[in-house]
This record gives C-alpha cells, structure tokens and sequence, in this order.
C-alpha cells in the first residue's frame, strides 16, 4: 500500500515538473528571458509543491498509523484485554491483526475475532482519511502551485532552499543516530554500573564473566563484582596495538617516502593503488590468515629456538593487523608529505643538501604533525579492530606484555559477552555496553587528540 | 641524469681549479660561462643555445618576458633542473674552469659554491638560528657549537637582518615579515659561503620598502659574491646590476653593460621591451 502511493506520488513528482516547465513558458510568453527562474525551476517548484507535503503525510502515516490502530483497539475492546500480562497483550495484537489482514494467526477466540473486526474497521477508516488528505495536499498544491507562476516568482529560491532542505536532513540523520548510539550504550552502561562499581570495573584486575551466573541467570542474586576487572583486557588490547603500530609505523612512513619522494611517476600509480588494496581485504580474511599461517608459524619459530609459544599469541595477532593498518599510515603520511610545499625542498636543494638530507630535516619535520595524526588514527583503528583478535589472540584474559602468550582484547570480550542466548538484563551482557562505552571513549579521546595535532598543522606554512 | 658522487670528484676538481681562471676583453674574471645552452622539457625546446658569461663580483641582471628562458637559464647554472624528470640540458656550463654537468661533478658541492634564492621567500618551519644553521650543518662547515653562531650571526648581519632578529633567533623564520623572510633566505644561502649567488624575482613577493632593503643588499653582496638576478622589474634591473642580459623566446637577444642596454639597445626586440611595446 505504501509503495503503490509513494509511487504514484513520484508520477506526480514527473508531471508537475513537466507541467510547471511548460506553463512557466506559457507565462512567459515570447520573452524567456522575462522569467525570475529558468523554467525547470518553475517545473521543480510545482513538483515540490504537489508532491512533497503529500510524501511526508504519507510516511508519518505509516509510522504512526500501526501504534495508533493498537491503542483504538485497546481501548474499545478493554474488557476482553483487561487483566493481560504485556507479552500476552502483544500476542493478542498480533494475532488479532492477523485475523484482520491475513497472516499465520495462533489459536484464535471470539475476543480476538471481535478486535480483529475492530481491526478492519478502523483501517478502512484510516485509508480513505489517508487517500483524502493525499489528494486534497496534491491538488491543492497544484492549484496553489500553478496560480503563483508567474514571471517574476522567485522559483529557484524555493527549489534551492527545499534541497538545502534535504541536504540538511540528511546531515542531521547521520549526526542524530550517533548521538543515539551514544545515548543507548551510555544508558546500558549507568544499568550495568549500578550492579558493578565503576571502580571495580576500570580498575580491577580479574575478568572472568563467563562464570559470574553459572547454572543460574539474573534471579542468582547479587553479582560478583571482583570479576568485571577490565585491566586484562585494556593490557591485552595495549599490547596488541604496540606490536601493530611497531610494524606499521616504520612500514607505512617508509614506503610513503619512497612513493612521495623517490618513486617514479610510473611505480607510484601502480604502487599506491596496490598499497591500498591492502585496506580493501576483508578483515576477516586477515583473521584466518593470522589464526591458520602466522601463528602456527611463529609457534614453529619459537619452538625451534626453545621459546615457548602458546598457539593463539598476542604476536600473531598483532603482526597481522600491523600489516592491516600499513596503508592507512602510508596512505595518510603520503598525503601529508606531498602536502609539504615544494618550494621547501627547492630551498634545501638548493643550499647543496642531498635528497634524504632534505626529507631528514625539512620535510619530515615539516610533516611530523600530520604523521602523527595519521599513526593516532591508525591506533585507534586497531584498537576497535575485532575480527582478527578474535581469531588469533585468543580468550584469556591475561596481564602480561609479553607477546608470545595468549592474551584478550576489549572487542574480543565484547563479542564473547553477546554471542548466544542472553538476558538482557544480567551484568554478564551489560558488561559488553560498558566496554563499548570505554573502547568508545578511548578511541574519541584520540581522534580528539589527532584532528588537534592536525589543526595546528594546517596553520604551519601561512 | 647520473648524480652519484665519484672518488675521484675532488680531485677533478682540484686540478681544474688550479687552471687559470678565463678573463673578458675588458680584464673582468668570468666566474661562469654558458656556451651554446639548449634546454628541453620533454619535446619542448625552452632554450635555443645561449651563450652567456657572469662576471666575478658584479650583478647580472636576466630579463625578458614571461616564459623566455631566463628562470630557465638560472637554474642550469647550478642544476636546480635535475630536480624535474622531463628536463633535459645540452651544451657546457663552466663555474670557473669546471663543467657543472660533468658526471665526476658532485651536484652537492656544485650548490654549495653556487647558492639560490628563490621568488617566494622559503624559510624553512624551524628557528631564525636553524634556518641559517641548515647549511653549514649539513656540509659540516662549523667545529663546535660556538663556530655555528658566529656563522649564523655573521650571516645574519650581512643579509642586514641580525638586528631585527637578535634577540629572537629561537622563534621560528615563518613568523617573519616577507621582506625579513627573503633577507633570511639570503642569509641562509650566504651562510654556506657560496661563490655565486643565484636570485630568481627576489621581490617580486615584497612590497616596495623591502624590496629596497633587498637591492641595497646586493649591492654591498656584490664586494664578496657573484650575483645573478632574474627580474621582471626592468627599473630593478638598472638600478642593481652591472650587466643585463635580454631573453626573448628561448634566445639570449643581447647582452651587454646595463647602461648600454637601457640606454642604447643594439637590438629592434630589446628597445622595443624596454620601451614597453611588449612584453
């Protein structure tokens, strides 16, 4: 029903736009150039006009009409809903509906026929109000529209605000579900702390979820606050983004010297694009790649010269997503050294300095601020990095730094937390919101820190 | 272009500085000599075979008009056209008795012994002191700290702007006005003792007080340097320089004291320039 409107809402769209364009002309007369507004934005204007209001009615119609429908039934049908639990009033519901619209009903009674009547009712109703509405909207813009063309109305101020309009919208959307995001794991988080203390929880030494409830859900009683201790688990993922930037860092800047620098016009558009294949692959594929090749490997490795090597290690793992964030080092700080003007190398040159002279003293610490920007977004790419610990780093959570081990990450644990059946209500699965909510801290706190360091780049050379 | 430094490049060198050095018709020394200069960038020619000598201790002005190889020209005498892939450079270009493009001439010394400054002032994003520092460091010109500062001041003073700046050598060179930033740039080409002072439209960035802070100090630069100017200002060049070449097209069209230039040009092309019929 939904779709058969909004697509006879977008032939109104067409035709007004046709129609304005054609009467704008009409309007005009001979003298097209007596037109305010090229005649497509007479066109836009009525099509906007016609059409829009009609499309917002149609989809406030279609969020609001359901909950609507149900709080009518409710209250017409009270007797026969009185006394039910909330999930029992939701079956009911639905399988009045079902009754109503046709569907897979349950089991069905005479209080559910007599709702489900109730149901057809009032969704008559609701569609013949809608259809009015849509068309009096419709050919009230229409006439509106058409009577207000005239050579002199300003159509293209109208077509132009309505699209900022939208472009604004759109903008909002985008800024509105990250604060929505924000909110819920904020929200889930106070829930899980008033079991936990935060203290415990950012300060504690020991984390082992897993056997908080064991045999027993929420109605267990108190939980045990001593082990939802997230050290371990910050250690774990320290220790793994060390070994990732200690592999990347040198990596990435040196091949961005060498593509900005030293390479050939030739080399740089094969080598660049290559380079960045490397942030195409599924992190996924990284994950096996790291679990199935590097660890064993390495376990081989340090077996031979006596180590012992536990077969998931912080190694593997940290080595693997080292290679995974090469390009986004190399790919940043190439920007920010081509970014270095020339003129600056022109001048060191000029004063007899060699080539890596120059990109040892000018160039490099012209583009350090940037470098550095890149290497923090790089850190807090691998610190919400998932898949690839998940496979290759293992489940203990461990305080250790040595790299050989076994060790857990925060995103790690939030995937254990949340996969299976789960009370939503239990500390177990809030834990996961409230790591959420840290790693999200941490990796703000950083982007905050690296668009800084950025800023003051950009002020350097003026 | 092969820039690998030879064993043998310092005593190449050595032996063809030991050469007498060449002497106009007049008796000036001529400290560069460019014979039969043809410069290409890719399939385009940007110089037809130029012949042109700089005189020691004097001020060579280049002028002509926009895209006449005079910059060009400039930046072959100390190879700052290595530095773009498609440029390729005929003929002999002598510093003294050496061809800077022989392949035993290491292109680091080469810009050590001529030195640039070029149209927009530079200034490295470090201090006023590292700035003037840069050069002497890398070519390990200084023993010990205090031998730094006195080059860096030395320079300072004879680019005209340690006065200005003494007592903030630590806050960096980006923060100077254009005109001290040119000066800057100046005294960090100075402060590798160069013999030949390359300056491509030093002011045409610089408002008129700068500019004429600038002209003075090439003129007391000329007692100790070569200098080599390319200009778009025509009145710049006559008060500045003792000698001006004319390029038009790629061609060197005249050469000659700039008073016999300006005053009684040989050429329909140059009297027509500096007239201004064109150009």
């Amino acid at each position: 029903m939904f779709w058969t409107y909004a697509a006879l809402l977008l032939l109104v769209f067409v035709t007004a736009n046709v129609y304005g364009r054609f009467r704008a002309m009409q309007v005009a007369g001979r003298q097209l150039s007596a037109l305010h507004s090229r005649p497509s934005y007479h066109g836009g204007y009525l099509a906007i006009l016609a059409a829009l209001p009609a499309f917002v009615l149609l989809i406030a119609w279609a969020v609001v009409e359901p909950r609507l429908l149900d709080t009518m039934v409710i209250s017409a049908k009270a007797e026969i809903v009185e006394g039910l639990s909330k999930a029992e009033l939701q079956a009911f519901l639905r399988d009045a509906r079902a009754i109503a619209f046709g569907g897979i009903v349950a089991f069905s009674d005479a209080g559910k026929e007599q709702a489900a009547e109730v149901f057809s009712s009032l969704a008559q109703t609701s569609f013949f109000l809608k259809t009015t509405l849509i068309i009096a909207l419709v050919a009230g813009g229409l006439w509106y529209g058409n009577r207000t063309i005239t050579p002199a109305m300003r159509a293209r101020h109208f077509v132009e605000r309505t699209v900022m309009g939208l472009l604004i919208l759109c903008s909002a959307v985008a800024i509105f579900t990250t604060i929505g995001i924000v909110l819920s794991l904020i929200f889930e988080s106070l829930m899980f702390f008033r079991q936990i203390p935060i203290l415990d929880f950012v300060f504690g030494t020991h984390w082992s979820p897993q056997s908080a409830f064991e045999g027993a859900g929420a109605e267990h009683g108190e939980a045990n606050t001593e082990i939802f201790g997230a050290i371990p688990l910050l250690v774990g993922t320290m220790l793994i983004t060390a070994i990732a930037i200690f592999v990347a860092a040198p990596v990435g800047l040196l091949s961005a010297i060498y593509l900005s620098d030293y390479a050939s016009t030739p080399v740089r558009a094969i080598a660049k694009p290559v380079l960045e294949i490397l942030a195409g692959i599924p992190t996924v594929v990284y994950g096996f790649f790291a679990a199935l090749t590097v660890a064993p490997f390495i376990r081989g490795w340090g077996e031979s010269i006596g180590l012992s090597v536990s077969s998931e290690s912080a190694l593997a793992a940290g080595l693997v997503m080292g290679i995974m964030i090469i390009p986004f080092v190399s790919s940043l700080s190439d920007d920010v050294i081509n970014a270095v003007p020339q003129s600056l190398r022109d001048g060191s040159a000029g004063l007899g300095a060699t080539k890596s002279e120059t990109i040892r003293r000018v160039v490099l610490p012209a583009a350090l601020p940037g470098i550095v920007s890149a290497l923090i977004l790089a850190i807090s790419r691998a610190i919400g990095e998932t898949m690839i610990v998940v496979m290759a780093a293992g489940l203990a959570a461990n305080i250790t730094v040595n790299p050989l081990e076994a060790v857990t990450t925060v995103t790690v644990q939030i995937v254990t937390l949340l996969v299976g059946d789960q009370e939503f209500d239990s500390a177990k699965t809030l834990a996961a919101f409230a790591l959420g909510l840290l790693l999200f801290c941490i990796t703000l706190a950083l982007n905050i820190f690296a668009l800084r360091v950025v800023k003051k780049y950009r002020e350097q050379y003026d | 272009m092969a820039l690998e430094m030879t064993t043998d490049t310092e005593s190449a060198m050595n032996t063809m500085m030991s050469a007498p050095p060449a002497i106009s018709a007049e008796g000036e020394t001529l400290k560069m000599r460019g014979r039969d200069v043809k410069v290409f960038y890719g399939n385009k020619q940007a110089l037809h075979g130029v012949d042109l000598d700089v005189r020691k201790n004097q001020v060579t002005a280049l002028i002509g008009p926009s895209g006449c190889g005079k910059s060009t020209f400039l930046r072959c005498l100390n190879r700052m056209n290595d530095t773009i892939d498609i440029c390729r450079v005929q003929g002999d270009i002598l510093l003294d008795n050496d061809d800077v493009y022989d392949p035993r001439i290491d292109v680091v010394e080469l810009r050590a012994r001529v030195g640039m400054v070029f149209q927009k002032p530079n200034p490295f994003p470090k201090s006023i002191f590292e700035n003037v520092a840069y050069g002497p460091r890398i070519h390990g010109l200084a023993q010990g700290k205090s031998d730094l500062e006195d080059i860096v001041a030395s320079s300072l003073q004879r680019a005209g702007l340690f006065e200005e700046v003494k007592d903030r050598l630590d806050e960096p060179g980006t923060g100077l006005s254009g005109g001290q930033q040119q000066r800057l740039c100046i005294a960090r080409a100075i402060a590798v003792s160069p013999e030949v002072i390359l300056m491509d439209e030093p002011c045409s960035a610089l408002d008129p007080i700068a500019t004429a802070k600038v002209e003075e100090l090439m003129d007391e630069l000329r007692q100790n340097y070569t200098i080599v100017i390319v200009t778009h200002s025509m009145q710049q060049a006559a008060r500045v320089s003792q000698r001006t070449a004319f390029f038009h097209l790629g061609n060197l069209v005249e050469e000659g004291l700039t008073n016999d230039i300006f005053t009684n040009p040989k050429d329909q092309r140059t009297q027509d320039y500096i007239t201004g019929r064109f150009g």
